[in-house]
């Protein structure tokens, strides 16, 4: 990597850190922490489903594998809360890891590996609603004790920090996958399986390697949601919704893109915020918007916001009457 | 443990349940065969034919089983227009892309459905709903040996409009071979467009028996979808009489897991099903080759 | 236990010094950012934050939650509004939890921004565990309106109260009741069969009452769990006939319960008696209008206004003069605002300390609960009970206990 690769990233996280010193209304920190747990899990998501090309319906399996881990861990052991955090994110890639092998060894791509990782992601929210030691139905309680040893601040803001911190640890790790030979090896499978075992590329191992970071970086963002959050259940955990949100943010914002995954969760998280504000007594609103957002971004661009403010500068000012051109050509 | 009546019983619950599984399923069956396609908005789908169930009984006063009449024709064109104009272009026929328009269509959906409807449980209430049909000393629920009746009727006149007709001709053609299909004139939007018409009449037909007996709230689409989609898969991607086999298997499949393990782990039956028949032959049991 | 966020927050003192002071000015307390642009009105106000479900899952009952608190907050209101603090009004500040936990806190953190003094609702228990932790942290009120969960009150935040009863507290009074209804019938009833949601509310409750009835004398053939939303109940149906049980005691959420008893209608399923425990649908009016003949004679056991309180029965005629139907949630979040007014209305001041103290030494009796006056033991009011109803006719009456009784049980059921 060189500093090209790097100053984007500090830069971003540098302005980001500042936030809370200008921001002090609870509402907006306690949004921006949300949102900024959905866009890790998301960036988990886009190495898998950006890079690789593998559409997993089913991101809930390892966000929840996360959550419950560090809060069993936490609450029937005593393990603290920041090597739970640790565990969590390895449990996410054990999990992640036995599904793509099973999934990736029988060649199930496209819609069928789709339908896999949602029909696993049921599974376990119906054991975790089942079973004596996630809490059944009752779910799991993680104690108020506010000490940082248990990953829990009097102030807001250095929990952010903390969200941050991780946020910004992925974007400099899916910048070195861009840029390594391992990433090479996952776009070569996501543009031409086939192609790229011709050359020599192990394409299972490639593929289980991505599915396994992706895990351990969703299951750490479902980790510090249970600490955020301090319940859970097999609904928060592993409810489709989550599976949904991890999916979104990197197609809005840009798939395969380093910072797609930020920019979209952000974006939809911001549009919800809105829509609630203008419409708040319509219920669903927030989620209306999302599903729109989602197919325009589809229709009409393809790479996400990302893509579309690339195109946008490549461009110029002199041919934006192309450009219109070409997205309502691609529209149709 | 159980007597051998109430097992019987069961099963045969579980046979007519799954009837209506079969009818959801052959709508979604029929979509992936031809489109190629994985219609996320299924369920969204079916929750919007329920509700126009609910409303014309509630509104209009009119029995559930005939507002099937009316409502077929109404969710073709539905069907037809969303294919049509929403999810064909958007999507520039990439596969990725179609499971994510139909991902946002069925959000956009249940969220429309809830902003006007509210989240609350509505049921309908007719003089059969409740009826029996006492056969022997079986007691079986007359909605639902309707709805058995009418879904082996429906797999057959799909199976008759995809095989006597030139529209069925086309479909097949498309399915097959679609570039050829092109090459001679067959207009392939079109006939990708009535396909998801038709998949989603199926809804309607599955939304009139499903009504006397169940309730509808904006989320219920997805208590079906999934069990579609096991079907689906269990009876091969594409193939109508495997939808209505794999519909009867899951259904009864499900009513005795139900009955010996309790509903709630019942339900890992079908998924664990699913997962398994992926694994092993994603072609389905009953499917063709590939 | 019981450890407040105070003593163990190093950076909390000054922190919550300032949002205090800015609690003690809510009346014109200036909010930050995601303020609606709500115009204040000349007489000064409190503002109350109602948190209620008005989307999602649970919708139906946050709606009703919201009733009942908006029509309190009316009433307050017109009557001169809170005295000692100069006729102030109290002004609403909804959240919608969306059924889901996470958003009930985020709620929690707009109402603290909006300077709020207080916290009345939740609905389901998970989002009530979940805001009034929220809550804790700024040591903000928190009355629990429904939530019945023990784990909510066994966390002892000294911010929480529940003014109605808890698990614990319902099975003992329902399982109480149940044995002496069935000895006052002659004893009918051996055999039970328990058919429960397998979500928080369902499992907790079978889980205690496996542990109890057969100590009452009452056997139990089996338990029967499923999930929500379920999308068949002959399995159920056909369990329960082959079990032929004296009683069937059922705790699951409204659409269900509605599938069960009809379904047992249709296979002709006829036990002594239905024995709903937080019955979904069996102490809720729409059942007994859609489904007469199914709901006859079920029995529940819930959260119930007292039907000899003319203000109890006036609220239920405005609501349902409004086309809605009548739930309990209803005089409970109505209940649960008249409480809190009277404690603002002693503590004279909004800030929340005090308001805290008011509530611990309440012994409000002005509510529409069957309760007598209000007494809270860490929080949890002792006083709190559910009773017993039963659908005869085309009305859900109060059956037991015979103290607030409008009718007389009908079990076993003729």
């Amino acid at each position: 990597m060189t500093a090209r690769d790097l100053i984007p990233i500090a830069v971003l996280a540098v302005l980001a850190a500042l936030l809370p010193l200008v921001v002090t209304s609870s509402p907006v920190m306690n949004f921006l922490v949300f949102t900024l747990i959905v866009a890790l899990g998301a960036q988990g998501w886009n190495i898998l489903g950006g890079f690789g090309g593998q559409f997993s319906f089913g991101h809930a399996a390892f966000f929840g594998t996360g959550a419950y881990v560090t809060a069993i861990l936490q609450m029937r052991y005593g393990v603290n809360a920041w090597a739970g955090l640790l565990l969590a994110a390895a449990a996410g890639a054990a999990v992640a890891w036995a599904i793509g092998f099973l999934s990736f060894r029988s060649g199930l791509r496209g819609s069928y590996f789709a339908l896999v990782t949602l029909a696993f992601a049921e599974v376990f929210r119906i054991l975790a609603n089942a079973t004596p030691v996630t809490g059944g139905a009752a779910g799991l309680l993680i104690k108020l004790e506010v000490h940082p040893a248990n990953l829990q601040f009097a102030d807001r803001a250095v929990f952010y920090w903390l969200v941050l911190a991780f946020v910004t640890g992925v974007l400099l790790l899916t910048r070195w996958i861009q840029r390594s030979r391992f990433g090479a090896q996952l776009v070569a499978v996501r543009e031409n399986e086939d192609a790229a075992k011709a050359l020599g590329v192990d394409s299972l191992k490639v593929k289980l390697r991505a599915i396994a970071l992706s895990g351990a970086v969703t299951a750490l963002s479902g980790c510090l949601y249970a600490q955020y959050f301090l319940y859970i259940d097999a609904h928060i955990a592993y409810g489709s919704w989550i599976s949904v949100e991890l999916l979104l943010a990197p197609i809005i914002g840009g798939v395969g893109t380093v910072f797609g995954p930020v920019v979209g969760a952000l974006t939809l998280h911001g549009l919800g915020e809105l829509a609630k504000q203008f419409a708040g007594r319509i219920p669903g609103i927030d989620l209306i918007v999302f599903g729109s957002v989602l197919v325009l971004a589809v229709a009409f661009a393809r790479g996400g916001i990302l893509g579309l403010l690339e195109r946008l500068r490549d461009r110029g000012r002199g041919l934006v009457a192309r450009g219109a051109k070409e997205v309502s050509h691609a529209g149709r | 443990m159980y007597s051998p009546q109430i097992i019987l019983e069961a099963a045969l619950n579980g046979l007519m349940t799954g009837a209506v599984y079969a009818l959801i399923a052959l709508g979604l069956t029929l979509i992936y065969g031809v489109l190629h396609i994985i219609n996320f908005a299924h369920g969204a789908l079916l929750t919007c034919a329920m509700f126009a169930v609910w409303i014309a009984w509630a509104w209009l006063g009119l029995d559930p089983y005939l507002v099937i009449v009316p409502l077929v024709p109404l969710m073709f064109v539905l069907g037809y227009g969303l294919q049509r104009f929403v999810i064909g272009p958007a999507s520039h026929g990439d596969d990725g892309n179609i499971l994510l328009v139909t991902l946002g269509l069925s959000i956009v959906l249940e969220n429309v459905l809830l902003a006007v409807f509210q989240s609350d449980t509505r049921t309908l209430d007719t003089d059969y709903s409740f009826q029996v049909v006492a056969l022997g000393p079986l007691l079986l629920s007359f909605p639902r040996v309707i709805g058995l009746a009418v879904a082996v009727v429906v797999t057959g006149l799909l199976w008759l409009v995809l095989n006597r007709t030139d529209t069925g001709k086309a479909i097949r053609a498309v399915a097959k071979e679609k570039l050829g299909a092109n090459l001679v004139g067959i207009d392939v939007p079109h006939v990708y467009a009535i396909t998801f018409g038709l998949g989603c009449a199926c809804l309607a037909v599955a939304a009139g028996l499903l009504m006397p007996t169940f309730y509808v709230n904006p989320r219920i689409g997805s208590a079906f979808v999934l069990v579609a989609f096991t079907v689906v898969v269990l009876g091969g991607m594409g193939s109508l009489p495997g939808a209505l086999l794999g519909g009867l298997f899951i259904g009864v499949v499900e009513s005795l897991c139900g009955l010996f393990l309790g509903d709630s782990l019942g339900q890992i039956g079908i998924f664990l099903i699913f997962i398994a028949v992926l694994l092993v032959r994603p072609t389905g049991l009953f499917g063709a080759k590939a | 236990m019981g450890r407040s966020v105070q003593d163990s927050a190093p950076f909390g003192i000054s922190r919550r010094t300032v949002l205090k002071a800015g609690a003690a000015a809510a009346t014109f307390a200036t909010v930050p950012v995601a303020a609606p642009s709500i115009l204040r009105a000349q007489t000064p106000a409190v503002k109350i934050g109602i948190l209620q479900p008005v989307t999602g899952a649970l919708a139906h009952d946050g709606d009703l939650g919201r009733l009942g608190a908006e029509m309190a907050i009316n009433e307050i209101n017109a009557a001169g509004g809170i005295k000692s603090l100069g006729g102030a009004r109290i002004e609403m500040v909804f959240g919608d939890a969306r059924s889901t936990p996470e958003a009930g806190t985020q709620e929690v953190e707009r109402m603290q921004a909006e300077g709020v003094c207080a916290i009345v609702g939740g609905f389901a228990s998970p989002i009530c565990l979940a805001a009034s932790q929220a809550a804790a942290r700024y040591d903000l009120p928190y009355l629990v309106d429904v939530g019945v969960s023990d784990q909510i009150m066994a966390r002892g935040l000294t911010n929480t109260f529940r003014f109605s009863p808890g698990f614990g507290k319902v099975t003992q009074v329902a399982l109480d009741n149940l044995t002496r209804i069935n000895e006052l019938a002659g004893k009918p009833a051996k055999t039970v069969v328990l058919v429960h949601e397998d979500g928080l509310f369902g499992s907790g409750l079978a889980k205690l009452l496996q542990a109890e009835l057969p100590k009452r004398g009452f056997e139990i053939l089996e338990t029967i769990a499923h999930p929500t939303p379920a999308r068949d109940m002959s399995n159920v149906a056909l369990r329960i006939r082959s079990l032929n049980p004296d009683l069937v005691i059922p705790s699951n959420y409204y659409g269900e319960f509605v599938l069960l008893a009809r379904t047992m209608q249709q296979q002709r399923i006829k036990p002594k008696g239905v024995y709903a425990v937080l019955g979904g649908a069996a102490s809720n009016g729409r059942f007994v209008k859609e489904f007469p003949q199914a709901a006859q004679n079920v029995i529940d056991c819930n959260h119930w206004h007292d039907p000899k309180n003319p203000k109890a029965l006036a609220l239920r005629k405005a609501v349902e003069g409004q086309g809605k139907s009548f739930a309990y949630n209803v005089p409970l979040n109505y209940s649960n605002l008249l409480l809190l007014a009277d404690a603002i209305e002693r503590a004279g001041s909004a800030d929340r300390k005090t308001i805290i103290e008011a509530l611990n030494a309440s012994t409000f009796a002005g509510h529409i609960m069957p309760y007598g006056p209000t007494k809270f033991v860490n929080g949890q009011n002792e006083g709190a009970t559910p009773i017993n109803t039963q659908i005869q006719g085309e009305d859900i009456k109060v059956i037991f206990p015979e103290s607030v009784a409008e009718a007389k049980v009908n079990f076993p059921a003729a």
